[in-house]
């Protein structure tokens, strides 16, 4: 078992039994579902418009190349340094020379999911800058030292109190219940860091292919102010993002709100098409587009799967899935959590690492019915268990099956086997979740039915 | 109509009464049944954790015994979407291939053949009880199938369907899942038993005994007076 694997079980092992926090994940995403059933209801056919994704996404990945270098053409026709990095490392050394050719100290920056990816954060702060997370949920995480426990809404996990209490002891505020006085003591702190900051850091939600320019979706203002106060902009974005058109955001943009959050549209969208321009007042002077590979390229010449790569990050799968809502966003110990996180972890950090959370997986299906570019996620989970026990198969696990093969395919055998059930059913009743019950991880929490003194095939002999 | 009745191990070790019922109320609609009894497996268990080559040995023999009939009715929406959705990609670009996709167009589920194949809702069953109904996901994900058991029990005389909120809600079966798991499991589980419970039935039903040998497993334990029944035992009711 790889040491991803032991801590994701271990870790799951103890949040299942906080039923606390089972109680305020599953109410808050009960909320989200109602909010985003009446955004669905306002599409014309929610269905027809997913199908119309999916095929827009199919097209920006299946042509990848000719987007991506569209995208960087136009970008660079205005001015914008475009940069093409493989890996995070690539990445986190690129931008930390932007930062410290620009002179900087203090960077602010937006939400990011990409930065989260290579761990930005850590290897900017190391190097000595001061990283100020200005999304909302972001900021509070931040302060608590841990990463963002959902995708889309990083401090889902906490209440008022303990955002309360995370400030009071953080940045000295009075204690209060009420939302709008906590959204104002971080805006008091924040404004300070986006007029002081020498670097404005951000993600995107779609680089547009046609026009070369970068679409961000935030409720809060904060990427704005992010984009366009500091002196120099930096945009991390992996390469997947792309949409070869303009018009493609008419849909994608209510659909990412839909999805991702319940709204009809997300709060501000923004267009970025390059730095200042001459006779222009405002604006960052320098842009810099950091598009990061970091695997993504071997997903992509997977034909199986490649459709992973259409996922717009905009957490559904997350929020419909009966594991996410039991484990919670922090136990996946992965960037990217919820099915399509366990989708392509496997393909971003290895597959025998991290092959545990496609088998944590009842593939009830709900992901795929919720993703609104129609990303075959629990199908994907199959294909990479199927991969990794093809690729390093288990002696005792492959030498079961076949056990079960020869069993079920064996009608004496078969039926011996139920005799057994019969004969045995009083010592397993008795050793019932003890060391000595070979199915207590079933018995455990759960009664198991025996063997009926009649089976059906018995039965059915006996009519005949 | 032929009729092969493919009854998957547990419902036939643990559950027979479900198979009989199917048995009975197929002959009752005068349609002859045969149940090979050669064939105990789909093949899910190994397919499901990766195993291909060894799901193969155990679907080659279904193959080789769910032939020469008009339909192959499924005791559970799980093996059914086995048959229906996997085979054929377990089978993709091999021999069998063919057979495979025959196989796949000839199976249905059991509701979604009485409603949808044979066209009947009304089996003349009565069951006087407050049910509430719990769709299995691959019934209601791989095969679609959600109307069916609903239009059914509706038929039904003196029963009453209250829904669940969480009705389309994995109850944290998943099979081999359940076992290797069960802290997620039993979680998942218990949100399912919560959710029933709350509507006041005596009964959740389900079209797949996989699922309520999981839920009936965790209410025994919670010693809840709440039961599970299969669907087929409800319609042969009287």
């Amino acid at each position: 078992m790889s040491t991803a694997a032991a801590r994701f079980l271990d870790a799951a092992g103890s949040i299942t039994r906080n039923l606390r926090h089972r109680g305020l994940i599953q109410t808050a995403l009960r909320k989200y579902e109602s909010a985003r059933d009446r955004r669905k209801a306002a599409f014309h056919d929610w269905e027809s418009a997913r199908q119309a994704a999916a095929e827009t996404k199919w097209e920006a990945i299946n042509h990848l190349d000719e987007h991506l270098v569209s995208f960087a053409d136009k970008l660079e026709s205005r001015g914008t340094k475009v940069h093409w990095c493989g890996n995070g490392i690539e990445a986190r050394d690129l931008i930390r020379d932007i930062i410290r050719d620009a002179g900087a100290k203090c960077v602010v920056k937006s939400k990011a999911m990409t930065a989260e990816e290579i761990h930005l954060n850590e290897a900017l702060e190391k190097d000595g800058f001061e990283v100020v997370e200005s999304d909302l949920g972001e900021f509070i995480v931040q302060l608590r030292k841990e990463p963002p426990y959902h995708i889309v809404f990083p401090a889902m996990h906490l209440t008022r109190d303990e955002i309360s209490d995370l400030f009071e002891k953080e940045l000295g505020s009075a204690p209060t219940r009420e939302p709008e006085e906590l959204t104002m003591i971080a805006r008091r702190a924040l404004r300070r860091k986006y007029v002081t900051a020498d670097v404005g850091i951000t993600g995107a939600n779609f680089a547009i292919a046609e026009t070369g320019m970068v679409s961000i979706t935030e409720n809060e203002g904060n990427a704005r102010l992010t984009a366009a106060l500091p002196r120099t902009m930096i945009t991390l974005l992996g390469i997947e993002k792309v949409l070869p058109r303009m018009e493609d955001l008419a849909l994608f943009l209510p659909m990412l709100a839909t999805a991702g959050a319940g709204q009809a549209i997300t709060g501000y969208n923004t267009l970025y098409s390059g730095p200042r321009q001459p006779g222009e007042s405002d604006g960052p002077t320098e842009w810099h587009v950091v598009l990061l590979d970091n695997r993504r390229t071997e997903l992509l010449a997977d034909p199986e799967q490649r459709d992973a790569l259409h996922c717009i990050r905009c957490g559904a799968c997350l929020n419909v899935c009966p594991i996410f809502k039991n484990v919670g966003g922090h136990t996946y110990g992965t960037t990217y959590s919820g099915p399509v996180g366990s989708v392509i972890t496997p393909h971003l950090r290895g597959l025998q690492d991290w092959k545990h959370l496609s088998g944590s997986s009842s593939l009830c299906g709900a992901c795929t019915e919720a993703c609104p570019v129609r990303i075959d996620l629990h199908h994907h989970l199959l294909q990479n268990r199927r991969n990794a026990a093809s690729e390093k198969p288990s002696t005792l696990e492959r030498l079961t099956w076949r056990l079960h093969a020869f069993l079920m395919n064996s009608p004496s055998l078969y039926h011996l086997a139920k005799e057994c059930g019969r004969v045995f059913e009083p010592l397993r009743k008795a050793t019932e979740g003890t060391v000595l019950d070979p199915v207590r991880s079933w018995t455990t929490t759960r009664t198991l039915p025996p063997v009926a003194p009649v089976s059906f095939k018995e039965w059915w002999r006996e009519r005949r | 109509m032929k009729v092969t009745l493919f009854i998957p191990c547990f419902v036939d070790a643990c559950f027979p009464d479900v198979g009989i019922s199917m048995v009975r109320i197929l002959e009752r609609l005068g349609h002859s049944v045969q149940c090979p009894e050669a064939v105990a497996c789909c093949g899910q268990p190994a397919f499901n954790s990766g195993y291909w080559d060894e799901a193969r040995q155990v679907a080659d023999n279904a193959l080789d015994h769910l032939r020469g009939t008009d339909a192959v009715v499924v005791a559970s929406g799980s093996c059914g979407a086995m048959f229906k959705v996997f085979y054929p990609q377990l089978y993709d670009g091999r021999p069998r291939s063919a057979e495979a996709v025959e196989l796949a167009g000839k199976v249905w589920e059991f509701s979604d053949f009485l409603v949808n194949r044979l066209g009947v809702t009304d089996l003349g069953a009565r069951f006087p009880a407050k049910v509430t109904f719990h769709d299995g996901c691959h019934g209601l994900r791989e095969l679609g199938i959600h109307a069916a058991p609903r239009q059914l029990l509706s038929h039904v005389r003196d029963l009453e369907l209250v829904e669940m909120d969480e009705a389309a809600t994995c109850c944290g079966f998943g099979g081999t899942f359940a076992a290797k798991f069960p802290m997620i499991s039993t979680a998942m589980g218990e949100v399912k038993c919560a959710s029933a419970a709350g509507t006041g039935a005596e009964y959740v039903v389900s079209n797949d005994s996989s699922c309520l040998m999981h839920v009936q497993g965790l209410l025994d334990r919670q010693g809840s007076a709440l039961k599970t029944i299969h669907l087929a035992r409800i319609l042969d009711s009287r």
